[in-house]
């Protein structure tokens, strides 16, 4: 081989650099499960666990819209069960723990979503 | 070209198929380790191929004024003669695509009034750089915040480029512009070698199929984040057990979409380094751009570098003596002296 | 020679692309479109393997039997020995960028002329026995085996491209055209094809020490008519010193120029000045050519014309060596003449020169020094006495060469000088000229007659350009720093821009270098009247 101290250098560089995924995960915790906790106390969410695992995010969205745009207060849901909407009426009615519920999946992939920047984060104990 | 789309679109389906007839084992776990084995064994053996051929010669190319006369000014970037120089080329050229940028496009005009005939114009022409560099940086933020999925904590560098990728803030979940530019660069990259008709004459299934892959891998990643969604909470328990050497799968949620995303990035990894893709490592190779341009100030050693064999002098000598005797040209040794009959 | 087509009608004549894909094309071997083959008793002489007659235009190349297995051994040796080979084979993306760079595909509308596609050729071979997948799929991924008619093909192109490196300028990867087309110049010379244009002048070099094969006796000759004619043009004869020891310089220069008009000019321009400084120096009958034949056909040729030049200083004690304008000469000089035949003698040193003092440092290595560095150096310290209004009756561009300009990046110093000797000078438009400059057309071995309308061809961008100039600026004189291109651009510029003149850069310095002792100058180099000379003299008598 040729130029061989370069062009080691350069093969390690590219090789660390490729396998980052698999490094950069050691300098934290593994992560193996959600650690999300759902709410004991009721059956069924606005929409069923499916649905609102995918697309909650646009639900709110649109629930934002219709309030604050629209002035409409009521939802239908597809079951044709009708729900105030509201975050803090409805929502955190059920999944009282910001930190046990959405903060579970959020911060461990990284969604910052801009609910908080005109709700207040509710608070454990009050 | 057509060829190459269906190859996709076939590796695509069997993945889908696969992941609903219980195969994402398969494709989910012994797929994506092949992958980057064969990548990176793939570059590296490439790298070290290209390394066990020496460069004979020092054949930059010159792309200004060489530094000779202290009142000349001379090309630093486009000439450099030091190392540092060369460097700040490599610089330049891998992270700034610099060759690229001179690109010209040269028109021909059949009557022009100045030339009073034809005449050739060479126009700027910057698409090429741009969507290329486009694609490459696109490529890299998208590659880089995927990085939320292979450590925990998210480090706040990946939220910052989120926060700057979402910057628009249009829908939930955020769009981010990266995604869609990157689409954009590539159905460029595609469009000019189907419709530029020199780019069609020279395109193989070589240059479409890694087009369309990457294409492929972007709709079906985009997909996954704003339509068939994946939940990324699975994904990243999922990512997290293969980057961990503990894969699991069996009990998550991933959808088929994941699974097409997944088996096209593989397909990808497996097919570069067998492809004309390994110009991101040759790059770094290449003779004309990381030589210093000193080629008269220090001498480049050939490591083959023959014997030398040429008509010496004493043999030229030896064949023009009497003539160059007759022309008064110095001599080594005078010629005999004939004798006289 | 067939009469050429008009300009217009030349440019009208670009075939479209063809409907089929390049691997299914064939190139005809029309007559014009390629140089005629070498002989075979100068390949015999020159020991080059397989000498055989052929005829290009001919169904069977009298190929030796084993053909296809020396051109695969020969080419695996070339990836052995070349990391280049192996690169450009392996990281090419086919971005087009440097389709409309070459001269060729400008020139001609073949697709094949397009540097990718030049590559391609070899490329396509490559893929077949060096590649997994062109191994598996072939044609599909542009992967082909050997036949005789891939070999034609490769030797046609490999013989339409003047290795100027314009595309490597533009590629994204610096991919070297001119490194591919040199190795399947190589290729071809294993299988006995090589083009007479070339062979005949590196037999001649070889065996005579030039490439026009003149010997020493006959060389000595031409150089001292030529100085007779400096001396009827200036009244004074410079002196012509001949493989003389003991002196601190010695000059080579192409032996183009003590031979073909108008590099006899420029001949007389170095004698003139060499003279006019006293400079110590020498000029060798045996070390008598600058350019170097042989690198338009192997990498060991080259090695072995250049070699001469280290082995004379040596013999003849010179401490560094001056060299002459030259495109391809400076190519080896620069950048493959410490490596071929380093390092330098050992009583050589660092260039100095001995009427400025400035040190060649850049030159350190290979201890040669352009003349124009040295000469623009001697303007800058005001060592000549220039009179550049005696260039006032042409207004004159400047053709950067490619070699000097792409594979030295010596751009400003002729400038430097020509600004200093012409009060009227004027650049091509900016994509013609300097790092971007275009060939000449005729480049690497090329400017043979019988590929006249090829070169025209070819050398449209160039022609084009000073057709601009011409037009618009009205310049009428093209200066240049090579001795092919004297000898290619006039016919050029005939085609393309009737009424421009050719010359090297030191007949300019020449006419403009006002002599110690000299009477006043009368006339020109060419001997032609300088004007105002007779109005001067008529008004000499009305007072």
């Amino acid at each position: 081989m040729y130029n061989a101290r370069p062009v080691c250098i350069g093969i390690v560089i590219l090789v660390v650099l490729l396998t980052a995924p698999f490094w950069v995960g050691l300098f934290g915790k593994n992560y193996t499960e959600t650690g999300v906790q759902t709410p004991t106390n009721h059956e069924a969410c606005v929409e069923d666990a499916d649905f609102m695992r995918a697309q909650h995010m646009r639900l709110l969205n649109e629930w934002r819209d219709q309030a604050l745009r629209n002035e409409n207060r009521t939802y239908v849901a597809k079951d044709g069960k009708k729900w105030e909407i509201s975050l803090q009426n409805t929502c955190m009615k059920c999944h009282t723990s910001y930190k046990d519920f959405c903060e579970k999946c959020h911060i461990s992939n990284s969604v910052s979503p801009y609910c908080w920047s005109c709700h207040i984060i509710p608070t454990e104990g009050k | 070209m057509l060829e190459s789309l269906l190859v996709v679109l076939l590796i695509a389906a069997v993945a889908w198929i696969g992941s609903c007839i219980g195969l994402t084992a398969v494709f989910g776990i012994v797929l994506p380790y092949v992958a980057v084995l064969v990548f990176i064994i793939g570059l590296v053996k490439r790298m070290i191929y290209w390394a066990k051929s020496p460069v004979p010669f020092a054949i930059p190319t010159t792309g200004g004024q060489e530094r000779s006369l202290d009142f000349i000014p001379y090309a630093k970037l486009d000439c450099p003669s030091s190392k540092f120089g060369v460097f700040v080329r490599m610089v330049l050229e891998v992270c700034c695509f610099r060759s690229l940028f001179r690109n010209t496009q040269a028109c021909t005009f059949e009557n022009d009034p100045v030339n009073g005939g034809a005449r050739v114009v060479y126009y700027s022409s910057k698409w090429l750089w741009f969507f290329s560099l486009l694609f490459h940086y696109c490529f890299l933020i998208v590659f880089l915040r995927h990085f939320r999925f292979f450590m925990e904590p998210v480090p706040s560098c990946i939220g910052i480029i989120e926060a700057v990728d979402g910057v628009l803030q249009i829908g939930a979940p955020r769009f981010f512009l990266t995604g869609g530019l990157l689409l954009c660069a590539l159905l460029f990259l595609l469009a000019r070698r189907i419709f530029d008709q020199r780019l069609r004459y020279i395109s193989l299934a070589n240059d479409y199929f890694p087009l369309f892959l990457l294409i492929g891998i972007v709709l079906s990643g985009i997909c996954l984040r704003y339509f068939d969604k994946a939940e990324i909470a699975q994904v990243k328990i999922f990512i997290m057990g293969l980057t961990h050497f503990s894969p699991v799968i069996s009990g998550l949620d991933l959808n088929g979409m994941f699974i097409v995303h997944l088996t096209l990035v593989c397909t990808l990894l497996i097919y570069f380094p067998y492809s004309k893709l390994v110009h991101m490592p040759g790059i770094f190779f290449s003779p004309t751009r990381n030589l210093p341009t000193n080629t008269r100030e220090v001498r480049h050693v050939n490591p083959w570098n023959p014997p030398k064999q040429f008509f010496t002098y004493p043999e030229y000598e030896d064949t023009y003596r009497d003539a160059m005797a007759a022309a008064g040209l110095p001599l080594e040794k005078q010629p005999e002296k004939k004798p006289t009959e | 020679m067939a009469k050429l087509p008009s300009p217009k009608d030349l440019l009208a004549s670009r075939p479209d692309f063809p409907a089929e894909s390049w691997l299914d094309t064939k190139p005809e071997f029309a007559p014009g479109s390629y140089c005629y083959p070498e002989k075979k008793e100068t390949m015999e002489l020159l020991h080059m393997p397989n000498p055989h007659d052929w005829d290009p235009s001919a169904e069977d190349w009298n190929l030796p039997d084993d053909w296809e297995k020396i051109l695969c051994d020969a080419f695996a040796d070339r990836l052995a020995k070349h990391r280049s080979l192996k690169l450009f084979m392996d990281i090419c993306v086919r971005c087009g960028a440097c389709a409309d760079k070459c001269h060729f595909f400008l020139g001609t509308n073949d697709p094949k002329n397009m540097p990718v596609l030049r590559a391609e050729l070899l490329r396509s071979l490559y893929r077949r026995d060096y590649t997994k997948l062109g191994k598996i799929l072939g044609k599909k991924v542009g992967a082909r085996g050997w036949d005789k008619n891939v070999v034609k093909e490769l030797f046609y192109y490999a013989y339409q491209c003047t290795e100027c490196r314009r595309c490597s300028l533009f590629c994204p990867y610096g991919i070297d055209t001119a490194e591919i087309t040199a190795i399947v110049r190589e290729l071809m010379h294993e299988v006995g094809l090589g083009t007479h244009w070339i062979m005949d002048p590196v037999k001649n070099c070889s065996f005579t020490g030039n490439h026009l094969g003149i010997k020493p006796h006959s060389f000595k000759e031409i150089v001292e008519m030529l100085a007779d004619d400096c001396e009827t043009v200036t009244g004074i004869r410079p002196k012509t010193p001949f493989n003389e020891k003991g002196h601190e310089i010695l000059f080579i220069t192409p032996s183009g120029d003590v031979f073909a008009d108008p590099g006899i000019y420029t001949f007389m321009g170095y004698l003139l000045l060499f003279h006019e400084l006293d400079l110590d120096y020498t000029l060798s009958t045996y070390a008598s050519e600058g350019g170097n034949f042989g690198s338009f056909t192997t990498f060991n040729m080259a090695k072995k014309l250049n070699a001469k030049m280290y082995a004379e200083a040596e013999r003849l004690g010179s401490k560094w060596i001056l060299g002459g304008e030259c495109g391809h000469m400076w190519r080896v000089v620069n950048q493959y003449m410490a490596t071929y035949n380093g390092p330098s003698p050992s009583h050589m040193t660092v260039p100095k020169s001995p009427i400025t003092g400035t040190v060649f440092k850049n030159a350190a290595a290979t201890k040669m020094v352009h003349i124009t560095e040295f000469t623009a150096d001697l303007i800058r310290h005001g060592k000549l006495n220039l009179d550049p209004s005696r260039n006032d009756h042409i207004i004159t561009t400047f053709h950067d060469s490619c070699n000097p300009a792409r594979a030295m990046g010596l751009l400003e110093e002729p400038r430097y000088i020509l600004k200093h000797v012409c009060n009227h000078f004027v650049e091509m438009p900016e994509n013609t000229i300097r790092e971007q400059t275009f060939c000449c057309g005729a480049g690497s071995g090329l400017n043979t007659e019988e590929i006249m309308e090829l070169r025209m061809r070819s050398g449209m961008p160039r022609g084009n350009a000073l057709r601009y100039v011409q037009q618009k600026y009205g310049v009428n004189h093209m200066a240049c720093v090579c001795a092919i291109d004297r000898a290619t651009l006039p016919p050029l510029a005939n085609y393309w821009a009737p009424g421009v003149n050719v010359s090297g850069l030191h007949e300019l310095v020449a006419n403009a270098l006002v002599m110690k002792g000299e009477p006043k100058r009368t006339m020109d180099l060419r001997q032609e009247d300088l004007p105002g000379v007779e109005d001067d003299a008529e008004g000499g008598e009305d007072q």
